[in-house]
């Protein structure tokens, strides 16, 4: 057994720091899905944040709390959706826009709670169960938020490939036009999916402010929102491979920590660049097979849609 | 949209235009603070701003007190610096290292004003300097540690390796090392200021290598928590963080401005105010430290309490010799005491911890 | 719905100038309503936001300091962006120009030439379009998503330069604080105006413009960013190279940006610092769309975008709003801009039917 110890640790560390980015890239993988690239997740994930803080701070409500993060990211997504649906607005510039305006109304929401410390999310544990060496806490010791990222994953996975619905919301995205003279609403199917992207990054905010650092700063997202748009490219739109995305982020971004702890005469800064460069060298890998990418990528992405009178 | 609507928008954009020429005219005198994150960051900024409140009760309606958050380093602050000057401040704080060549750059243009940089090293005749001496405080949690370890690791969460950040661990390493001449630091940098989750998983990396003392140069309660969380022990960052980890907290590290920022305005105000550089610590109430965790032993308190008083009363100085490098060779003999430039420039690593700084 | 949404036979050109004006009174009409019930005196709050920042020259000067990086980067992007290369890592190729060109001073910083600066604004263009030129060659071999390695690039980029800062390129007096020695006269953008900081910089973002412009409308590779950016495969048929285009516009997006980096460090920085930009390549991204990808359209956006940064701070210091206000505000004027355009292509009519279209 030596030598494996070390590793459940780092394994439940990797867990806690990938949770947020499955939550906001698997909401966005549905909004890209249907043709919307949403780029203010990192705005809908900080609303979420300071709203599910506020409610459990006030209430003691989690799922109250969770509920409230995801209905901020949705408010939010739908900002959106007002402008890019309805109104045919650029949609990287309200993307951008959006971020802005979410930083500024998160920290104006949050200010009379910085500096308040609330309770972490409860972890689940099954005498018996969770006291197994090793997967006992990997499987059976997490909050409920990490296993609902497992289940969203599955299920995303589930409803894009294996349902009517997810055939529908992946045609609107592949060719609009087509989608509409069969007699789809695509402006109606594209707000749903942009409202789920919202609500999905406002609970991965949630998870930021209840779980992973339980508190509320302003900011405290600190760049995750990108990392999750990046994600999602890096996965060539497949739900399955956004997880492992997450996954083999986090867990570089924690191994690198722990090489630092562990004295490796390496220059900080260097490490700390292997997340961002491996996620370009995987990409580069998986990027060969171009007929692959395009079966995945939704051909509409970006595109403005107006439904001919 | 109604005609009543587009009549007050009219009536609105009238107004604005009349207001062009009008100027704020007022009697108070203005107290200007630049800041380099949000005032909500619970960290650095945040402290700053209780001292600015502190100006603004202390010194009633004498002084208005304004401030601008999170004005990044470099052409932004220099504009504001500028604006704030040509604003009609009395007297400015500048809060973060990188202001420092903007704020001699505004200086010169603003004789009349006075100016005080925070953590810098190049003063003129209307710029002062001011700084804490954390490293003190970093003494006296060091001896605590030393103690209070089991593993004899301590993990330390780093920001950048500036002087600061290396005389604090440097600081830790020597009070640790001399009650318990096992303890070895572990150090992981973080190359952020701010990133409650990345400062949390650095703290947990740090456990699992080991550590049962979690100490952290970053603003945010993050690590603390997950000491919280995991068990061990932790130490504040700037305020008093025992809210966020009742149990693990063994103190904290306060930066406390609000007597320098008064003592600076009331100078400036009565035209007192002269350039100088102020290292203020433990002494003069600019570091402090928070209230020992009631589970820490007596007799470790008391020698915490002894560390801190000789520090204040002079008998005791954290770089005292004998002192040697990382790589062994001798930084100070038995008897020496390294100066305030070597502190200030300080970029090696004291025996006892792991890793390298970049060169 | 009462009213539906209907494509004009071709797009207004009064509107292209009108929206812009009905962008601005929505939001003078909505921020009174949000500033009133943050408690602020709404017309101080605008006044401050709009007019106090630049009524007098030297604030008018900073507007140009402020917004010359923004539009240099903008004008960079728009190119690509009218081509659907997504560059979206500006900010790292502006770290790249920042490094090289800083980096020429840091090792010839006894040399006092007139060649200094330029050899510094060359290796800065030259830094930034090798930056930008790596997802390119990753698109063009590898067919790897720009969108990714660019942004990933990003961070890659700031600490690049944050090891350079600790590191070996420290100032030697400068207690080993890291930043790197003060930019010499003759490393130095020679100021426009005395007395102000605008630089040598915006002189070069107005000639990035115009030249922009000029090949946007006049030669060939312009027309063909134009043909493929409308209609991918017309751009094929009639034969040209998509691989060439993504080239070119990273390349140059990448130049654009390692300029606007080089002109900060050497302009109202004068020194190389771990951060050296407050995230302009990101705004730029927004003032690219909102200048419609049009050269004077980027001016415009540019000068806008500065603006309410500029406005945020005076709102600070004067009202007392928090940095929080500004970013709200921000979003706000943004999204009237933004949805006011659909105008210019679309208009409003009642829909007589009553039923819902689309």
């Amino acid at each position: 057994m030596m030598g494996i110890e070390w590793l459940a640790p780092v394994i439940l560390t990797v867990i806690t720091a990938a949770t947020p980015l499955v939550f906001a890239a698997i909401g966005e993988l549905v909004t890209e899905k249907s043709g919307v690239l949403n780029l203010g997740v990192e705005g809908m994930m900080l609303v979420g944040a300071v709203s599910a803080f506020v409610t459990a701070t006030l209430t003691g409500n989690y799922i109250l709390a969770v509920a409230a993060g995801a209905l901020a990211g949705m408010f939010m997504a739908f900002l959106f959706g007002i402008l890019t649906l309805s109104l045919m607005a650029n949609q990287v510039a309200t993307g951008l826009a959006l971020t802005l305006f979410g930083v500024g109304l998160s920290a104006l929401i949050g200010q009379d709670f910085v500096g308040t410390p609330v309770t972490a999310l409860a972890k689940l544990n099954i005498p018996g169960l969770t006291d197994i060496p090793f997967i006992g806490p990997i499987l059976f010791g997490q909050d409920a938020l990490v296993y609902l990222s497992f289940v969203s994953v599955a299920a995303v996975s589930w409803f894009l490939y294996r349902t009517k619905a997810g055939l529908i919301l992946r045609a609107v995205g592949d060719s609009h036009t087509a989608a509409h003279s069969i007699g789809y609403s695509v402006i109606g199917i594209r707000y749903l999916a942009v409202m789920f992207g919202g609500a999905m990054s406002g609970v991965g905010g949630a998870y930021l402010s209840l779980a992973y650092t339980p508190m509320w700063a302003e900011n405290m997202t600190a760049g995750r929102g990108w990392i999750a748009l990046a994600l999602i490219v890096f996965a060539t739109w497949k739900p399955g491979l956004v997880l492992i995305g997450a996954y083999m982020f986090g867990g570089i971004t924690i191994l690198q920590l722990h090489a630092q702890a562990a004295g490796l005469d390496l220059p900080s800064q260097t490490l700390s660049m292997l997340p961002y460069l491996a996620t370009v060298i995987v990409l580069v890998l998986i990027s060969k097979d171009q007929s692959r990418i395009r079966k995945h990528a939704p051909a509409c992405i970006g595109k403005i849609f107006h439904p001919a009178a | 949209m109604t005609s009543k609507t587009i009549a007050s928008v009219l009536g609105a954009v009238a107004v604005a235009g009349s207001m062009l020429v009008s100027a704020n005219v007022s009697a108070q005198d203005k107290v200007g603070f630049v800041y380099v994150g949000p005032i909500g960051d619970h960290g650095w900024t945040y402290r700053h701003d209780i001292g600015r409140q502190a100006v603004e009760k202390e010194l009633g309606d004498k002084v208005k007190t304004t401030y601008v958050e999170s004005v990044k380093e470099g052409p932004d602050s220099e504009r504001v610096i500028r604006q704030m000057a040509a604003d009609g401040h009395k007297i400015i704080f500048t809060t973060s290292f990188g202001y420092m060549n903007p704020t001699l750059k505004v200086a010169k243009q603003f004789p009349n004003v006075k100016f005080e940089h925070a953590t810098g090293f190049k003063r003129s005749a209307n710029v002062s300097t001011y700084s804490g001496r954390f490293y003190e405080g970093r003494y006296v949690v060091g001896k605590i540690a030393g103690k209070m370890t089991k593993t004899n690791v301590i993990g330390y969460v780093g920001s950048f390796p500036i002087p600061e950040v290396v005389r604090g661990i440097n600081a830790t390493a020597l009070a640790a090392r001399s009650v318990n001449p096992n303890v070895e630091i572990k150090v992981a940098w973080v190359n952020t200021w701010y990133d409650p989750g990345k400062e949390g998983d650095a703290a947990k990396a740090l456990i699992d290598q080991g550590a049962d003392i979690i100490m952290q140069h970053t603003d945010s309660p993050a690590p603390l928590q997950v000491a919280e969380a995991r068990g061990v022990w932790g130490v504040g960052q700037a305020s008093d963080m025992h809210h966020f980890a009742p149990k693990a907290q063994l103190t904290a590290i306060i930066d406390n401005w609000d007597r320098y920022y008064v003592a600076r305005a009331k100078a400036a105000l009565d035209g007192t105010w002269k350039s100088q550089d102020t290292w203020a610590g433990l002494k003069d109430g600019m570091v402090e430290m928070a209230k020992f965790n009631e589970a820490i032993p007596a007799d470790v308190i008391k020698l915490a309490e002894e560390t801190r008083d000789g520090i204040i009363n002079g008998t005791i100085h954290p770089f005292a010799g004998p002192i040697k490098k990382q790589d062994g060779t001798v930084a100070a003999k038995e008897g020496e005491t390294l100066d305030d430039g070597t502190l200030l420039g300080m970029d090696w690593y004291v025996e006892g911890v792991q890793g390298k700084l970049p060169k | 719905m009462l009213l539906k949404i209907v494509k004009r036979p071709e797009p207004s050109r009064a509107m292209v100038y009108l929206t812009p004006l009905m962008a601005l009174v929505l939001t003078v009409v909505c921020s009174m309503g949000v500033f009133t019930f943050l408690g602020v005196d709404p017309v101080e709050a605008l006044r401050n936001f709009f007019i106090v920042p630049i009524n007098n020259a030297y604030g008018a000067s900073e507007l140009l300091v402020k917004a010359t990086p923004l539009i240099l980067c903008a004008i960079g992007l728009s190119v690509g962006f009218r081509a659907n290369v997504w560059n979206i890592g500006a900010e790292g190729q502006l770290t790249l120009g920042a490094i090289f060109g800083g980096g020429l001073f840091v090792y010839l910083h006894d040399v006092d030439s007139v060649f200094l600066l330029p050899g510094m604004i060359l290796l800065g263009a030259i830094g930034g379009a090798l930056w930008a030129g790596i997802p390119a060659f990753l698109k063009t071999r590898f067919n790897a998503n720009e969108i990714l390695t660019s942004l990933m690039l990003v961070y890659v980029a700031t600490l690049l330069l944050s090891l350079l800062i600790h590191g070996p390129w420290r100032d030697p007096d400068g207690f080993n604080f890291p930043e790197s020695r003060m930019f010499s006269e003759s490393a130095t953008m020679p100021l426009i105006l005395e007395g102000t900081r605008l630089h040598f910089g915006t002189i070069l973002a107005i000639i990035a413009v115009l030249g922009t412009w000029l090949m946007l409308a006049k030669t060939l590779v312009g027309f063909q960013i134009k043909v493929i950016g409308a209609a991918p495969k017309a751009g094929s048929y009639a034969g040209f190279s998509q691989k060439k285009i993504i080239w070119f516009t990273l390349l140059f997006g990448g130049a654009m940006a390692g300029i606007a980096g080089v002109s900060e460090v050497s302009g109202p920085v004068g020194q190389l610092l771990p951060s050296i930009s407050p995230g302009y390549g990101f705004t730029a991204i927004i003032v690219a769309f909102l200048g419609r990808l049009h050269p004077v359209g980027i001016i415009f956006a540019g000068l806008l975008m500065a603006l309410t940064y500029l406005g945020g701070e005076t709102a600070q210091i004067n009202l007392g709003l928090p940095v929080a206000v500004t970013g709200v505000f921000q979003g706000m004027v943004l999204f009237f801009l933004l949805a006011c355009d659909v105008l210019i292509s679309y208009r409003f009519a009642l829909n007589r039917t009553g039923r819902v279209s689309g």
